[in-house]
């Protein structure tokens, strides 16, 4: 992070978050990212919604896209999808 | 009356026969009529049957005394059965020479004075507050009757005025036979005046 | 409190919490959570009442706990809301969490607290423990002398804690003020509903998050923002300086509204921090907060005809504190006597009296500062008393090795 330190004149007031999370690759360490098998994809939403960091990107009709420079591997979208469309692979 | 401008009076009574309300219904009643006036009560925890004081101050000008009343003009007494021996000192402190001494008893005025050793030089007025609050209102809720003895004895204010007060706490019938009460009790007290009146 | 001029307003009887469930009825609030506790119950049976007989059009939020009673209203106001509570004693101390968070995230609820003592023992009447207690939670606090003040300060406190984005806490007495009827001139709804106007809700720049676009410091699923998420060692000593910063710059927030409100109202509270009263050349003056004040002005006068220098001082505004003002007023003085509803235990005085020699001890002329504790759980303070402490002041400064704390009409 290349961001310099902001003193408190500069800061926004009441303690809100300014920067965001997004320039943080934080899936660069995943050992494990999701893999969708689009043919078992029943388009349910259940990983956009269950995923702990909003990684899935979905538009309520098509197949969710993870945004894998944010997903860390937990691997909750594999386990709770009830098609068993998403396969944890190895990075 | 030789009042000084500032008239204070204390209320005795026990919690639930409405000692707070009746001083709350004379201070709106004096601040209807153009006056300044408080009213405040002085309790433990509330509850049914503590004793519980409540104050009035009315002035012509803004009041700027807060706290309780330790030389009334006027005592008003609402619950008879403190007009025992034992309660004398409590009900009797600071009355102001010239002062009054209102009660609700079925006892006459001067009979009073004899039995409890009232001062002289108080003005002592009687009233069977309860019968009339219970035949008037159905309650035994002494306090806009002890209004009334208090109007008898002192022409504070304009009846009118109580009126108005005794509607703004109890709209409709009740507060119809809070006034019936108040009336009666103007008609029914008996007063012993002081011995020597000492103005205030 | 000076009258300058009579507007059309209504004269009512009314107590102290009465006056201050009026206020909130004029000043088009939307959402108050509270719960219910004495001497401060009053207040929310009264906004209840006007809630059930449609006489104001606000969301009446019942909690099971003064502690959600402050979340709710800190939540109704971060959604944009203008959100009232108010508590007591015990019921601030519940609500303490959540006085911190609504003061640094920089929401501007405004809270009625009627002075009780802390438990225990348990007692209902009034000191100022409690909100002594808050003092450095991050709220402005005004202190009220009697019912009318009660009224005013809670009107002005919504447009003073949305113009400095900072919470309010309004004080009166409990009992002395909550329980006493009383002259009070209300204003027309209209009137006090101009004033107040209609909550407006400042915007920031989040480049980073939301581009160029200044976006509505408030909970907006348009233009998320999040309050209160973790800050390190990296930001949060900033957060604080910054909201200390605010603090500071609510006093010209604080003048201009009660100048304002002066102009609609025709009552001034100049100087607005603190009030002085006969002190031009007096040699001892009495500085207290709240309903004291006006017995120990009537105690100055009676002093005055007996030919002695004495003059008092209330003071309005406890937080921001008016050091410089203090300094300024106080310091040509011989003797400063300062009057405390509260202990600060194992503090050398009450918290008045600390922060009043503190900022006299920066003077040039240091005058001598002497403390009393008084009226605890609802002591009275006598006017006897008040003559006693007076007379022992001005012969104080001569007295080498007199106790600069004393208590005032305790048992010994």
């Amino acid at each position: 992070m290349s961001t310099p330190m902001v003193g408190w004149k500069d800061l926004p007031m009441a303690a809100i978050p300014f920067l965001s999370a997004r320039e943080y690759p934080t899936g660069e360490w995943a050992v494990f990212q999701p893999k969708i098998d689009e043919s078992k994809c029943v388009r349910c939403g259940l990983c956009w919604m269950y995923c702990p960091d909003s990684v899935y990107r979905w538009d309520g009709e098509g197949v969710p896209v993870p945004d894998l420079d944010h997903c860390k591997g937990c691997g909750i979208c594999a386990t709770e999808c009830p098609t068993k469309a998403i396969e944890m692979v190895r990075v | 009356m030789g009042w000084s401008p500032l008239i204070e009076i204390r209320w005795h009574g026990r919690g639930g026969q409405g000692v707070w309300s009746g001083s709350a219904v004379l201070a709106y009643s004096a601040i209807k009529a153009g006056k300044y006036a408080q009213s405040f009560p002085q309790f433990g925890p509330e509850r049914i049957g503590g004793p519980v004081t409540a104050f009035n101050r009315i002035d012509d000008k803004p009041i700027v005394d807060r706290g309780p009343i330790y030389e009334p003009d006027i005592v008003i007494v609402i619950d008879p059965s403190l007009l025992k021996q034992r309660y004398v000192p409590q009900l009797l402190s600071g009355l102001k020479k010239g002062g009054y001494f209102l009660a609700n008893s079925e006892k006459s005025p001067s009979e009073l004075r004899e039995e409890l050793k009232l001062p002289e030089e108080v003005h002592v007025w009687t009233v069977d507050a309860t019968t009339i609050a219970l035949e008037e209102i159905g309650r035994a809720s002494p306090n806009t009757t002890m209004l009334g003895v208090l109007l008898a004895a002192t022409n504070l204010l304009p009846v009118e005025y109580l009126e108005q007060g005794i509607l703004w706490r109890w709209p409709g019938t009740v507060g119809e036979r809070n006034i019936n009460a108040l009336k009666r009790a103007m008609r029914e007290a008996r007063s012993d005046p002081a011995k020597e009146v000492v103005s205030v | 409190m000076t009258v300058q001029k009579s507007v059309s307003q209504t004269m009512m009887a009314l107590n102290g919490d009465e006056a201050v469930a009026w206020a909130v009825k004029q000043s088009n609030v939307d959402v108050v959570a509270a719960y219910p506790i004495t001497p401060q119950t009053i207040i929310v049976e009264r906004i209840s009442e006007f809630v059930h007989n449609g006489e104001v059009d606000l969301e009446f939020i019942k909690v099971e706990s003064e502690h959600s009673a402050l979340s709710a209203s800190w939540g109704a106001a971060l959604a944009g809301a203008r959100a009232f509570t108010a508590t007591a004693a015990n019921g601030l101390a519940l609500m303490w969490e959540i006085l911190y968070i609504t003061a640094s995230t920089r929401t501007p609820v405004v809270m009625a607290v009627v002075n009780r003592a802390l438990s225990a023992p348990i007692n209902i009447h009034n000191d100022h423990s409690d909100s002594m207690g808050a003092r450095d939670s991050g709220w402005i606090q005004l202190y009220s002398e009697d019912a009318q003040e009660a009224y005013d300060n809670t009107i002005m406190a919504f447009r003073i804690a949305e113009e400095a984005m900072l919470p309010v806490m309004v004080t009166l007495d409990g009992f002395t003020i909550s329980h006493t009827l009383q002259n009070v001139s209300v204003l027309p709804d209209e009137v006090v509903s101009s004033f107040v106007g209609v909550r407006k809700i400042p915007r920031v720049k989040l480049p980073s998050i939301h581009g160029d676009k200044e976006v509505p410091l408030m909970l907006n699923p348009k233009y998320p923002v999040t309050f209160g998420p973790l800050d390190l060692f990296d930001y949060y000593f900033e957060h604080k300086v910054q909201q200390n910063e605010a603090m500071k710059a609510s006093v010209p927030i604080i003048e201009r509204v009660h100048r304002e409100f002066a102009e609609i109202s025709g009552r001034s509270y100049e100087p607005v921090h603190m009030i002085p009263y006969r002190t031009e050349d007096a040699d001892v003056v009495l500085l207290g907060l709240s309903s004291t004040m006006s017995v120990v002005r009537k105690v100055v006068d009676e002093l005055r005809e007996e030919g002695k220098k004495v003059g008092a001082v209330r003071l309005r505004v406890f937080r921001p504190f008016p050091a410089d003002m203090i300094r300024r007023e106080l310091s040509g003085f011989s003797t400063v006597g300062v009057l405390d509803r509260s202990l600060s235990f194992g503090a050398e005085g009450g918290p008045v009296f600390v922060e009043v020699r503190s900022a006299l001890y920066s003077s040039s002329s240091k005058p001598a500062v002497y403390n009393y504790v008084y009226g605890l759980g609802g002591r009275d303070l006598p006017p006897k008393l008040i003559k006693k402490a007076f007379n022992e002041l001005l012969e104080a400064r001569g007295e080498p090795g007199r106790p600069v704390v004393k208590y005032l009409g305790v048992r010994e």
